[in-house]
């Protein structure tokens, strides 16, 4: 019943669809139902988890996706920081941010606990969204509008930096996301990003 | 029929140590194809060095524009050249070799390589010559000249038919009747790599032929997302053919070091069946955080389909070292759970570079990889050096390393030569395979700091805006850096051996049985047969008596440990994620 005892090298006579030991079931078992619980994880995070790389995706065009940013920008636009303008927008507003060789336009000024809708877009190349310290990654893929519903859980001076090859400039490339609280205060429980660099908010 | 009788008479000899037949046109493939990998590895490793001391943000070596144009030519050296220059290799030895018999249409198969060489020369003129600075995926927009996507095509096109001859030369050696039986389960795995290297390179014309027409200006646009999507369906899945040749080789070098048995063809032939099945999937672990797919698609391609390709690779994590301790057993080695693993020949290089591949791509790179490449933890990962961390333990710790394990093998069957530098040699798996755990750790926690993958100056001095990471982040930095070196050093020493044995090294055509002899591994001189009546000790191993373990219990041990590993890693990365802010 055993297999005729033969290393991988050796050519198999006969047939060789026999049965397996128990020690070689249990494992092939066990690896399944493992497998499994991998699978079910992500449809059940999907459902109870607060974290779903989602959102609202669709085509759209760089150049008009630019206009509709700078419009956002100006609509609410509070203040400026190296020549970056500063945009609070309300609280459930459609936020819009290009990145662009090399730069992200424009500064957000986000309400802590506040529920936004975040248009991630490029004019140009791909880029990569990396909100640091937090460590939050997304693709940017020009011609794709990725609306993602983000809601922070913290204030800070956080920042966005490239994290997707875009050019010789790549690693100049960061942003600027500002969390404050409810009284318009950024406290900063974010050791790792400096606060009050440049204009304040 | 005998195999000699077809071909012309003189063109086969027979191996002293195997007794396999040799065809001598085949035999200049595997060392053609061999030898160019090499060089491929040398100019790859080179880079590794200059990228490593400059990710180093202590040390920053190279200027910004020589980071990034290095940082492609590394990619192309290794991932591409070296790993498939490699690859035709085994598919020469193993269709031709392993089977006894002639390659089908050697010239073509000339012919071909020269194609590949072209490719390989007219990619790396390209990329020197600062005409392809777009790294190893050059994602659309981003533009090199068109010579640098015909270089691709002609190496694409070239290893497609030296796929299409390994499968002619399976159906000459079935036809003439080389073998007894069902093809060597190591012939299997080859086979398994092959097939799904038709289909990576299929993806690779459909991505690179519109990219080059795009490049001349024929086509006004390549989508940059579909673009994504075929890429690494040619990306990622090329990955797979690294695995299913690298279990082969798992396979043949247990085989030849310590006699491990199959233990059940039916179990290790599934789970080739398994990758090919579902291995073409895994171009979604690129895309999870990318705005051009839908949950649903992102959730079954990531999982490859539930998890199944995964499921194959914990089946070879057993049957691996299982048919490794059962093939030591059987020959005696049986005191307690460990004892075949405690008197396995660690001095011999194929055996320390088969255990060292196993382990670390298994515990590091198939945990690391699984983790990371779920949907949702992703984005945790996506782009930080987390990800060159997972794929430097499975490709360079668990490819690179079992290719040179079997390198050693090869060195004194196909090249007839002595393996030089013996000393270094013994202990060249274990100066690699350290430096790069150190590297691949050091990667995978500035990872997990948010440290970006692919980026000249973490320190952001000519940036807009601050940033300042934890500063633990230069303690793993520095990890990988010191790793780095040891890793490239003995990368170096690998390249060393192998070029003053082929070239230089002493002839070997005999291999007396019994005997010591510095440079000829232990496993050709002392073959590890089993005794005559192994059948009957089979039966008494796999005695009920002796319980659920069965005849390996070392093995279900270690695999439990690997288990409990993956779950507490896998679990902790949830928890992580959790922290973040709500998203979705």
């Amino acid at each position: 019943m055993l297999t005729k005892v033969h290393t991988g090298l050796e050519p198999v006579p006969g047939v060789w669809w026999k049965p397996a030991h128990k020690a070689e079931k249990i494992w092939v078992a066990v690896a399944f139902v493992w497998c499994m619980i991998l699978f079910a994880m992500m449809p059940l995070w999907h459902w109870k988890g607060g974290q779903n790389p989602s959102g609202v995706r669709r085509r759209v065009d760089p150049k008009a996706f630019y206009a509709r940013t700078v419009a956002f920008a100006n609509q609410y636009k509070v203040g400026e920081d190296k020549g970056l303008p500063i945009v609070a927008p309300p609280a459930g507003a459609d936020v819009y941010v290009t990145a662009l060789t090399f730069q992200w336009y424009p500064i957000l000024k986000l309400e802590r606990g506040k529920e936004y809708t975040l248009h991630l877009s490029s004019l140009d190349v791909n880029h990569g969204f990396s909100l640091f310290p937090i460590n939050v990654n997304f693709q940017v893929v020009p011609g794709y509008d990725y609306g993602l519903r983000v809601t922070p859980t913290a204030t800070g001076d956080f920042r966005i930096l490239c994290n997707e090859f875009c050019g010789i400039g790549h690693h100049t490339m960061v942003g600027r996301v500002i969390v404050v609280d409810e009284a318009g205060r950024t406290v900063s429980d974010n050791a790792a990003a400096a606060v009050g660099q440049g204009g304040q908010p | 029929m005998t195999a000699a009788a077809v071909p012309a008479p003189g063109a086969f000899r027979k191996c002293g140590a195997t007794g396999l037949l040799v065809h001598s046109r085949a035999e200049w493939l595997i060392k053609l194809n061999a030898v160019t990998a090499v060089v491929a590895l040398l100019i790859g490793a080179s880079a590794a060095l200059l990228l490593v001391l400059t990710r180093w943000q202590a040390v920053h070596l190279l200027p910004a524009v020589w980071y990034y144009r290095l940082l492609g030519v590394h990619g192309m050296n290794m991932l591409i050249f070296f790993i498939i220059y490699f690859e035709m290799a085994v598919l020469w030895f193993a269709g031709t070799v392993l089977l006894n018999s002639r390659p089908a249409a050697p010239r073509f198969g000339f012919f071909n390589f020269g194609l590949m060489v072209v490719g390989s020369l007219l990619i790396l003129w390209m990329q020197f010559s600062g005409k392809a600075d777009v790294l190893f995926t050059s994602y659309p927009p981003l533009k090199a000249d068109p010579i640098y996507y015909l270089g691709i095509i002609l190496f694409a096109v070239g290893g497609l038919c030296v796929v299409g001859q390994y499968f002619a030369t399976l159906v000459i050696a079935r036809r003439e009747k080389t073998y007894v039986g069902s093809q060597p389960l190591v012939v299997y795995g080859a086979t398994t790599a092959a097939i799904i290297a038709v289909v990576t390179l299929l993806h690779g014309a459909l991505v690179y032929i519109p990219t080059f027409l795009w490049s001349v200006g024929l086509i006004p646009a390549v989508d940059p997302e579909v673009y994504r999507l075929l890429w690494w369906a040619l990306g990622h899945s090329s990955q797979q053919i690294n695995v299913a040749a690298m279990v082969a080789i798992w396979y043949m070098l247990g085989g030849l070091t310590v006699g491990a048995v199959v233990l059940n063809e039916k179990v290790s032939r599934s789970a080739f069946v398994l990758y090919i099945l579902f291995i073409s999937m895994a171009s979604a672990h690129h895309l999870l955080v990318d705005p051009g797919f839908g949950p649903a698609w992102k959730i079954v391609n990531t999982s490859y389909f539930m998890y199944m390709a995964v499921l194959a690779s914990m089946v070879h994590g057993f049957t691996v070292p299982a048919g490794m301790e059962l093939g030591m057993r059987l020959r005696g080695f049986t005191d307690g759970l460990f004892g075949w693993l405690r008197r396995a020949p660690w001095g011999d290089p194929g055996f320390s570079a088969l255990v060292l591949s196993v382990v670390v791509f298994g515990f590091f790179g198939g945990i690391t990889g699984v983790t990371i490449g779920t949907e949702q933890i992703n984005i945790l990962a996506h782009n930080t050096l987390r990800i060159p961390g997972h794929f430097h333990a499975t490709v360079v710790s668990g490819t690179a390393m079992a290719f040179m394990g079997a390198t050693y093998y090869l060195l004194p069957l196909i090249f007839q030569r002595k393996v030089a530098f013996w000393k270094v040699a013994r202990i060249q798996p274990y100066l690699f395979a350290g430096g790069m755990l150190m590297v691949e750790m050091g990667m995978t926690f500035a990872g997990s700091f948010g440290v970006p993958r692919r980026h000249w100056d973490i320190s952001f001095s000519q940036a807009a805006f601050d940033v300042q990471f934890n500063p633990v982040v230069d303690l793993f930095l520095a990890l990988m850096g010191i790793g780095g070196i040891l890793a490239v050093t003995g990368a170096l020493a690998f390249i060393l051996i192998a070029v003053k044995s082929v070239f230089l090294g002493e002839k070997v055509t005999e291999f007396p049985r019994g005997s010591a002899i510095a440079g000829i591994p232990q496993g050709l001189t002392n073959p590890p047969v089993h005794a005559a009546n192994v059948d009957e000790i089979n039966e008494q191993l796999h005695a009920p008596s002796r319980g659920w373990m069965g005849a390996t219990p070392g093995t279900v041990v270690l695999v439990g440990v690997f288990f409990l590993a993956f779950i507490l890693y896998y679990f902790t990365n949830w928890k992580l994620l959790s922290f973040l802010w709500k998203i979705g």
